[in-house]
């Protein structure tokens, strides 16, 4: 076993510092280690969304980066969405809509959302069925999630 | 963007009679779904936990000669290694499926973990426990197993001939109630009969004969299956599952373990989708054991690739199907044979496929051979409306067939066959009251129907679909609190909303707001026995336990309330959470005064309900779908869609348009791109979410739900169950309207690109 690495991050605005092997992803690191569990493994190889977090303002799934990679970077997890105010405007149009049924995916897709909705923020249909594409979900046909997304720009807009 | 709608015909009177169903508020355990923190069944942590991981066999079918765990358990961080040996012996005893009967248990614990033979790729074969996943997974590579490398059966109609290996070599044919002399693949051969085909057949004036096929598909639920469990060395087990049914998991952990029911205690976990895939246990007697041998809670989780290899795909199958109709359209003969894979062992969903059939429709003269068949396959499970999707699939596309020769709307030939209430089915028991005709219309009616389809290589195919439903036992604990709310307590694992579905219904009844009921879902040691989590039964079945609690704590409110203004109970009535004397003397007091009062004085208001019904009538649907076909490339792109569905009474009307929107999605997907790829060693080619390719958001539209409302009789509020059906007609709507769109007619599923592709050149 390789000794382990010293990891300095800032994760949901708070500074952590960790100790991983190299071999564990960023999804073991924050499941595991840091016992953040809202991040959920779906499929470990990139293919359906359920561990997306947002990585330096990229969206990226946590089970294909290392833990050991996100040194001297800034990630967001589904736990950090929540403000002092409340429910961040993607949870509660998630809500709002019933666009989750299951609710194991529903944290990826809230952290792509926010992702989408940071770079563009009129974001269309056509716009959020292309970006949520790499997001997988098996109870609701998208639908709702698509709805959800959509319900929450002006929500977005407001509180800019 | 097209709204989704809601169609019911007794709305107006549902809004005056309900003041809280048929409304949309958000559910219970909303807020822990959309913050990451609902604990999932990998989700689990313990104290000193361990980590379980699996070790399966590379071949599709072999004997296990010996298996050398020496080197496994010499490993730094290895705590635990089992085997099957380590189960007790399943011998002789029997597990008690209810109505099914006494069946052997080996299968179930062979295939939990293989004894003497691998019979399917990824069936596990031993397992270690250790501190991290990956020394548990490092140790799998130095267990030594040596094979006996047969060769597998892959195929329904290959394993049913003659001179086909055998996956069981004890395997006996159940012909129609007879044992077989010699061992086969096929399990059963069942049969249902109903009029006489000779004279049905000769009433046709048209005749086709078509064969169909469905490729093994998986449920796909996004979480994988997750065990974590803790043996004390006083002999109690206790089990953090994910899974569809707690109670299940007792039950077979109980008999594979040999151990009482009263010293294991099941904990429920939120759980990631199931679709029928989460009933069967596979790591949870595992992680037992290993929990047993390493003293220490052990969690076993299984990755992707495992859950594709050994968890419950649906079957694969075969349909042959013959069908007679006079020039008007009428159906007169119907006959078919359907040869559904069970898997490594025996025990697929065949009976549901022959029963559900021919149920929408009123046909005097049947005739169903089901024939149950093992392959070198995972063991199915069920997955949506199991066995309806294969053999509807044929009845669906034939009758397009029939409306294109003879010139008939597809919602027509479907109007003059539909089933009514008092129509015998194929299999002899009566239809209860149904919405075939209803849905029909509607789905006829509606804006999409009415609107024509315009451009070149688009076409428009309707399906119907129908699935039983069922009722099974539902239990809950409900209890008052001081301040007026409830405290519900479930056995049914919430994978939809259900927690909402079942609150609102004893909220109906006390006329208090649903966010006054606080439901929980709670272990086997605290709520009375629950089936699964299926079969369309929870809103419907436990959604009626709650509705008797609601009765139960409505009397005794009465009751109490009598007792303190000294009236007589009659003369005290309660509506809309305030409880009022109905002798004229005005008196009245909320629920949440009394409640406090009867709080303080230590009087307890609560009830513990359990019901077995019977009545869950059918739920029927209707589908319509536009397509348009890349002729180049056979991709099929899913222009509109819009299902039509009979809900009896939508009690949460979002959730009802989340099971049809879902339901549909998993039937688009199974029509055109899911398949299990196996190569000639019988080995899974596609074990992941990239090569077994599931719908995106990018793959379809929005789905239009239309929800038509008759009220089944065999429920207080009129609930039929909704999850299921949806997933039944998508496949025959979308052959049907390729048909319409270029001219070939495809009974193979998938339509994949490929396939089309080479229908669209076997035509020209």
């Amino acid at each position: 076993m390789a000794a382990k690495v010293h990891v300095t991050a800032t994760l949901n605005g708070e500074p952590v510092e960790f100790l991983c092997e190299p071999r564990q992803s960023l999804l073991e690191v924050l499941r595991d280690e840091l016992k953040l569990t809202g991040s959920k493994e779906g499929c470990n190889n990139g293919n359906c969304g359920a561990c997306s977090v947002i990585l330096d303002g990229l969206l990226v799934d946590a089970c294909i980066v290392l833990g050991a990679e996100i040194d001297g970077c800034t990630v967001e997890t589904i736990e950090g969405l929540m403000g002092s105010d409340g429910l961040h405007p993607l949870q509660q149009t998630f809500l709002e809509n019933a666009a989750l049924q299951c609710g194991i995916c529903t944290p990826g897709f809230i952290m792509a959302g926010k992702a989408l909705l940071e770079k563009n923020p009129q974001a269309s249909e056509g716009d959020i069925r292309h970006w949520c594409a790499g997001n997988l979900c098996r109870c609701t046909g998208y639908d709702k999630i698509v709805r959800a997304i959509m319900d929450a720009e002006p929500q977005l807009e407001v509180k800019k | 963007m097209n709204p989704t709608q809601t169609m019911a015909p007794a709305q107006t009177e549902v809004e005056q009679k309900y003041k809280v169903i048929g409304t949309r508020p958000i559910r219970h355990d909303g807020v822990d779904k959309v913050t990451g923190r609902a604990v999932y069944g990998a989700d689990v942590q313990l104290p000193g936990m361990l980590h379980g991981k699996v070790l399966r066999s590379p071949h599709a079918h072999a004997n296990i000669k010996s298996i050398n765990t020496a080197k496994a358990e010499a490993l730094y961080g290895v705590k635990a290694v089992m085997t099957a040996a380590d189960f007790p012996d399943s011998g002789s005893r029997t597990a008690n499926l209810g109505e099914l009967g006494e069946v052997p248990l080996k299968p179930m614990c062979d295939n939990v973990m293989a004894s003497d033979k691998a019979v399917y790729h990824g069936h596990a074969v031993a397992a270690v426990a250790a501190t991290s996943p990956h020394i548990a997974e490092e140790a799998l590579g130095l267990i030594e197993v040596e094979y006996e490398v047969l060769p597998p059966v892959m195929d329904v109609l290959k394993a049913m001939d003659e001179d086909s290996p055998l996956v069981h070599e004890d395997l006996y044919t159940d012909e129609l109630g007879e044992k077989s002399a010699k061992p086969s693949n096929v399990a059963s051969h069942t049969r249902h009969v109903k009029g006489d085909l000779s004279q049905g057949f000769a009433a046709a004036d048209h005749v086709l004969e078509r064969e169909y096929r469905c490729a093994t598909v998986h449920q796909g639920y996004i979480e994988p299956h997750a065990a974590t469990a803790m043996w004390n060395p006083d002999g109690y087990l206790t089990m953090w599952v994910t899974t569809q049914g707690a109670f299940t998991v007792r039950t077979s952990v109980h008999q594979i373990l040999d151990i009482p029911v009263s010293k294991l205690k099941v904990i429920p976990t939120e759980i990631g989708g199931g679709f029928g895939g989460k009933i069967p246990v596979y790591g949870e007697p595992v992680a037992a054991v290993l929990s047993r041998k390493a003293r220490r809670p052990v969690k076993v989780v299984m990755d992707r690739t495992e859950v594709f290899q050994a968890t419950g795909p649906t079957s694969g199958s075969y349909v042959k199907l013959k069908m007679g109709v006079t020039n008007q359209g009428r159906i007169t003969a119907a006959e078919t044979m359907l040869a559904y894979e069970a898997g490594g062992y025996p025990g697929s969903i065949v009976a549901l496929g022959g029963i559900c059939m021919f149920a929408p429709y009123n046909i005097d003269n049947t005739t169903i051979d089901m024939y149950d068949v093992v392959v070198n396959k995972p063991k199915t499970a069920a997955y949506r409306a199991p066995g309806a999707p294969n053999s509807e699939f044929a009845v669906e596309c034939m009758l397009d067939e029939f409306c294109e020769r003879l010139g008939l709307d597809p919602m027509e030939i479907r109007l003059l066959n539909g089933a009514k209430e008092g129509d015998i089915q194929s299999h002899g028991i009566p239809h209860p009251r149904i919405g075939c005709i209803e849905t029909t219309e509607a789905a006829r009616d509606c804006e999409h129907y009415q609107t024509p389809l315009e451009g070149p290589n688009r076409g428009r195919g309707v399906a119907s679909g129908y699935w039983v439903n069922a009722g099974l036992t539902s239990s809950v604990t409900a209890r008052l609190n001081g301040d007026g709310t409830v405290t519900l307590q479930e056995g049914s694992t919430d994978i939809g909303g259900t927690r909402t579905s079942i609150a609102m219904q004893l909220a109906e009844v006390l006329g208090i707001p649903v966010e006054d009921v606080v439901p929980s879902v709670v272990d086997t040691d605290s709520v009375g026995y629950t089936e699964v989590t299926g079969g369309s039964r929870v809103t419907f079945a436990t959604g009626w336990a709650a509705y008797n609690a609601g009765q139960a704590i409505k009397s005794q409110l009465i009751e109490q309330a009598a007792d303190l203004w000294k009236v007589d109970k009659d003369q005290v009535s309660l509506a809309d959470g305030v409880i009022t004397t109905t002798n004229g003397d005005s008196r009245s007091m909320t629920i949440k005064e009394l409640a406090a009062d009867l709080s303080q004085k230590g009087i307890d208001v609560g009830s513990r309900e359990t019901v077995t019904p019977q009545n869950h009538g059918g739920a029927y649907a209707t589908h319509v779908v536009d397509v348009e076909v890349d002729p180049d490339t056979g991709k099929v792109t899913i222009l509109r869609y819009t299902a039509v569905q009979d809900a009896g009474r939508a009690i949460h009307p979002s959730y009802v348009e989340g099971q049809m929107q879902g339901g549909v999605v998993q039937g688009i997907g199974w029509a055109l791109n899911e398949e299990y790829f196996y190569n000639e060693d019988g080995l899974l080619m596609n074990s992941s979410f990239l090569d077994y390719r599931m719908p995106t958001s990018l793959d379809l539209p929005m789905i239009e739900t239309i929800i038509v409302e008759v009220p089944n009789p065999g429920h207080p509020y009129g609930v039929r169950g909704v999850g299921e059906v949806p997933i039944v007609p998508p496949q025959a709507a979308i052959s049907n309207a390729i048909a319409r769109a270029v001219g070939v007619r495809l009974g193979d599923l998938p339509m994949s690109p490929q396939t089309v592709v080479k229908a669209l050149s076997a035509k020209s």
